[in-house]
């Protein structure tokens, strides 16, 4: 068994000591305090900033941004076009209106598949189920598909999707025509 | 004393060694004797000198703690041999997943021993949990052990799901995509939280690399910590709960023997018995891997990891905000102030608290083993709220009027049960907290088991799941 040593009661070496004003101590106490907070502020701050979305890394080579989808023309009417670089869909209405759809469901993330047969998007992870112009047929899908930026020059379309635009009902304006 | 005059005059190099070491073991035998004594009080500083005999039952405690221990240090062995072949990146995570198992010697039996002793310790340590509830080990004064083990529990959780991403299979990658999805419906913080833990816009090499040092290093660190101040507490409390049968007040402890050989004895025997059955079970299951992960394509069904497909059931049944933050965080509030209620008994060391805590724990589980599967068929085939009634918002509709109808249909049976038993309140917890446990895992079954494509209903034998 090991001896325990007998340590010398604290105050012994206190009543040698000068004076301290007790109002400096609890001072500087509350200011150890204050600056130990501070110090856990920033390393939260640090560990946060590392968690941080990288950016760089998820553009690496080639930027993604702006994608072209090519002539007007090339699309069919009632027709829905799959960008896999672009992660989104290209759908042109019945009436010859484009819209950029996110290919992310809106439930919980997963990839929907467009079936021409049924002229649905069919969410394989919780059934959700979209129309054509991204509209929730069937639940539990909160709202309809994302949509990205279109805009057509020279009958030229292009996408744009580092922006994510977010809605809660398809309006007529959500289209972009090609001008006649 | 004879042994004094033994050390030899000019030491090998080993006696040098060994008398650097531990300085007056080559002097005489009784020092020899101390040290042995330190050493051993060192390793089983967690251990009491003397345990009461009554402690030791099997039946008391399982061996599940024990167990619980055992795969936590499988899991870190193995876990540090995958480390040296395991590559965080996407696009060389999976390959050399497949060249673990394919060349590298037992690199196979060491992923599937790391990911069943994964799975396993989950079981186990709820099984833990659910002990420690039901011999009532969570009244004072062991009421914040309970918190640190419930702490622990959620380590074990986190550590599991975020795992469950390295592999980099469709698998892994669709069920982390579903709930880091998840977590968008948390108010206000939830798309940012949601970011911050993706390291990006989706689940991408940034979530593959937060997940990796928060698998590899924060939680098991963490898990170091806790564990230690789990079994410190429990040697302060004097030690587990006293078993007794019902009725009987809570007397001194009969009996103490020697923890050393009779606790050790036993705890040495469960270790090893497991060891040998997770290695068995690793040698003729293997460790699932799907194909390489595509974004592009989810698969049909996309299910979370199963621990998660309670919540996941819930999605099916409830609006989001409701299925996947008022919830479990209602549940997880209520699992952190469990103990804290104020007991009219403290029921410490009695099985389920009492003869009356036995039956009505058979009825509560009875009712939501019958009931929560009739709600959620009728919910899937009969109920159409939301669908009647376009005009109100769904959250209404799909959130709070089942929610409310959930809580009405509790407080009924609460009051029947209270007509019927005049329970105590530490009996009435009991009865409540086994109707939402036997719901959440029928919750569970029905999600891993009766759940096929399109996430429909349906017999798993059918080839549905």
């Amino acid at each position: 068994m090991t001896k325990m040593k007998k340590t010398k009661p604290l105050n012994v070496e206190k009543e040698n000591r000068p004076e301290v004003n007790p109002s400096r101590r609890s001072f500087l106490n509350k200011l150890w305090i204050v600056l130990g907070g501070l110090v856990l502020v920033e390393v939260v701050g640090l560990v946060l900033a590392f968690f941080q979305p990288r950016k760089t890394r998820e553009t690496a080579g080639e930027p993604v941004g702006i994608v072209e989808a090519g002539a007007v023309d090339k699309f069919t009417l009632s027709s829905v076009t799959a960008f896999v670089r672009g992660k989104f869909y290209l759908a042109r209405l019945e009436d010859g209106g484009f819209l950029a759809l996110s290919r992310k469901c809106t439930h919980l993330g997963c990839t929907v598949p467009w079936s021409s047969k049924e002229m649905k998007f069919v969410c394989p992870c919780h059934a959700s189920v979209y129309d054509i112009r991204g509209e929730v047929v069937s639940a539990p899908a909160p709202r309809p598909l994302d949509l990205h930026h279109v805009f057509i020059e020279n009958n030229i379309v292009r996408v744009d999707t580092n922006k994510v635009i977010k809605r809660s009902a398809f309006r007529a304006e959500q289209a972009v025509y090609a001008k006649k | 004393m004879p042994q004094q005059d033994e050390i030899p005059n000019r030491p090998n190099l080993l006696q040098r060694i060994r008398y650097s070491i531990f300085p007056s073991t080559l002097r005489t035998e009784k020092a020899r004797e101390g040290y042995r004594r330190l050493f051993n009080s060192l390793i089983l500083h967690f251990r009491p000198r003397n345990v009461p005999e009554d402690t030791l039952r099997w039946t008391l405690t399982w061996g599940l703690g024990g167990m619980a221990v055992v795969l936590v240090f499988l899991l870190l062995g193995t876990g540090v041999l995958l480390k040296f072949i395991y590559q965080p990146l996407p696009e060389k995570a999976y390959e050399s997943i497949l060249h673990l198992q394919n060349e590298v010697l037992f690199g196979r039996l060491i992923r599937n021993i790391h990911h069943w002793s994964a799975n396993a310790l989950i079981i186990v340590a709820f099984l833990h949990l659910l002990r420690v509830f039901f011999t009532g080990a969570f009244h004072a004064p062991r009421q914040f052990n309970w918190v640190i083990g419930s702490g622990l529990f959620l380590l074990v959780l986190f550590s599991n799901f975020t795992g469950y991403l390295l592999p980099w299979d469709q698998l892994a990658f669709w069920a982390i995509t579903i709930c880091t999805g998840m977590l968008e419906y948390m108010p206000g913080i939830g798309l940012w939280l949601q970011a911050l833990i993706q390291g990006g816009p989706e689940v991408g090499p940034g979530t593959l690399s937060n997940f990796y040092a928060i698998h590899t290093v924060i939680l098991p660190v963490s898990l170091l910590i806790l564990m230690p101040f789990h079994f410190w507490r429990i040697r302060k409390v004097g030690g587990l709960v006293i078993p007794r049968p019902p009725g009987q007040g809570s007397g001194g402890h009969g009996q103490t023997v020697p923890a050393i050989p009779n606790l050790l004895l036993r705890e040495i025997v469960v270790a090893l018995v497991f060891i040998a059955f997770m290695l068995v079970f690793s040698m003729l299951f293997n460790a699932p891997l799907g194909s390489k992960a595509n974004p592009g394509l989810s698969p049909n069904p996309t299910k979370a990891p199963w621990y998660f497909m309670g919540i996941q059931e819930m999605l099916l049944h409830f609006h989001p905000i409701f299925a996947l933050f008022v919830i479990p965080t209602l549940m997880l509030v209520a699992l952190f102030a469990l103990p804290y209620v104020d007991y009219q008994v403290n029921t410490a060391g009695i099985w389920f608290a009492s003869m009356k805590g036995r039956q009505m724990t058979f009825i509560a589980a009875l009712a939501a083993l019958i009931g929560t599967p009739l709600a959620i068929v009728a919910d899937e085939y009969l109920i159409e709220v939301a669908a009647r009634l376009p005009a109100i918002p769904t959250w209404i509709t799909n959130g709070l009027l089942p929610f409310a109808v959930l809580l009405a249909a509790l407080a009924v049976f609460y009051i029947f049960m209270q007509r019927k038993y005049a329970a105590t309140n530490t009996e009435a917890v009991q009865m409540v907290f086994v109707l939402f446990l036997v719901a959440f895992v029928m919750l569970t079954v029905t999600g891993i088991w009766f759940r096929g494509t399109g996430m429909k209903l349906g017999w798993p034998w059918a080839g549905g799941a």
